[in-house]
């Protein structure tokens, strides 16, 4: 696992960068446009970026996620769930610069390496924003009967945030 | 409903804080997180920048295309009434690629084409089956290298910034596995 970690970055960017020589890209120029893609959605984040952590901010200066935390604490223990990761698992289907946020919040308070930093990269890194998903989705096509969707999105959802639990006391 | 637990968490706090008597650090909680937000995004910035512009490689260079061609024994087992070479089934899979290599940006507009296209067939007002199970692997995150969140363990002084690539894979698998399982039972019920 550790060499899949390690190499997995690298490899991929040199394969692709490789493959395009092949097939006579012009790598450079290619790389350029993309990267100003990047830039104007970087951009369009800060926004929302600035607004929520804001609210997360002042939430944790009141101390109201402490005080929900030790309420639910006998709960979390049996889910195995660190009380950190708590608000993550709430937010993350809702909205991705909110999780995003919330993900930087646990960084920097128990750091990236500790069992809560790492749920938290799993939990971010294995589910979407499935509200806005279905919205964008569903919006585009003027469909209001999504039957099923939501439900079984949601499941999917549930697993995410379970299988981060599992992956991480498993693995680390 | 962002709009409601954004008020909500903001009002919360004011509340209790003139609760507590400690409005000030509140306040102060306030003014720090948008410098935060600020240096978050920046931090992000580079990174953002640089995995859009090698996936734009990517797709330059027909590879994701050939992966498109790869992925065919799967679409056919999760679209099995989409024929072959029709223009929602290219759409799905080309989205899904898309999504696969991180690409946000064009995953999008080609998830919105599949969603078009496959309307254009269903000729019902509510949602095909093929709609269900499309917008459910959409909401799932199936990623290579879950660049952002690499990025951001980096900037917090990670010592392993990318120990994090297999459980993800791991976790996001048996996610999506679960949730289109389970579009597939769902839809075995009669519509009303």
């Amino acid at each position: 696992m550790r060499f899949i970690s390690v190499f997995a970055v690298p490899f991929m960017i040199g394969g692709i960068i490789v493959f395009g020589l092949i097939k006579r890209v012009k790598v450079y120029d290619c790389f350029l446009e993309g990267a100003k893609d990047g830039l104007c959605s970087a951009i369009n984040i800060l926004p929302p970026l600035v607004g929520l952590m804001v609210a997360i901010s002042m939430l944790r200066a009141s101390g109201i996620i402490e005080l929900i935390s030790r309420i639910l604490a006998p709960l979390l223990k049996v889910l195995f769930l660190p009380a950190e990761v708590l608000p993550l698992a709430i937010l993350r289907p809702v909205s991705g610069s909110g999780s995003m946020a919330i993900i930087t919040d646990i960084f920097k308070n128990c750091g990236p390496d500790s069992f809560a930093g790492r749920v938290a990269s799993v939990m971010a890194g294995s589910t979407e924003t499935t509200f806005y998903t279905l919205a964008v989705y569903f919006g585009a096509v003027n469909i209001k009967n999504t039957r099923h969707t939501l439900k079984s999105a949601l499941l999917g959802d549930l697993t995410g945030i379970i299988m981060s639990i599992v992956v991480c006391r498993l693995l680390f | 409903m962002i709009n409601y637990i954004w008020a909500g968490m903001i009002v919360l706090s004011l509340l209790s804080g003139l609760f507590s008597g400690n409005i000030e650090t509140i306040t102060k909680g306030a003014i720090d997180g948008c410098t935060e937000g600020v240096s978050l995004c920046v931090s992000l910035l580079g990174i953002m920048c640089f995995w859009t512009g090698i996936s734009k490689i990517a797709e330059k260079s027909g590879l994701i295309e050939g992966f498109a061609r790869l992925i065919r024994p799967i679409t056919k087992i999760l679209f099995p009434r989409l024929k072959e070479g029709s223009e929602a089934l290219s759409a799905i899979v080309m989205n899904m690629v898309a999504n696969f290599f991180g690409m946000g940006n064009a995953a999008t507009p080609l998830g919105i084409k599949a969603m078009k296209e496959l309307d254009k067939i269903n000729g019902r007002k509510d949602a095909s089956n093929e709609m269900c199970t499309f917008a459910v692997i959409n909401t799932a995150s199936i990623q290579l290298i879950p660049s952002t969140i690499i990025s951001l363990r980096q900037t917090f002084g990670s010592e392993d910034p990318g120990a994090i690539i297999v459980p993800i894979w791991i976790a996001s698998v048996v996610a999506v596995t679960v949730a289109v399982i389970s579009t597939k039972i769902f839809e075995k019920r009669k519509r009303l």
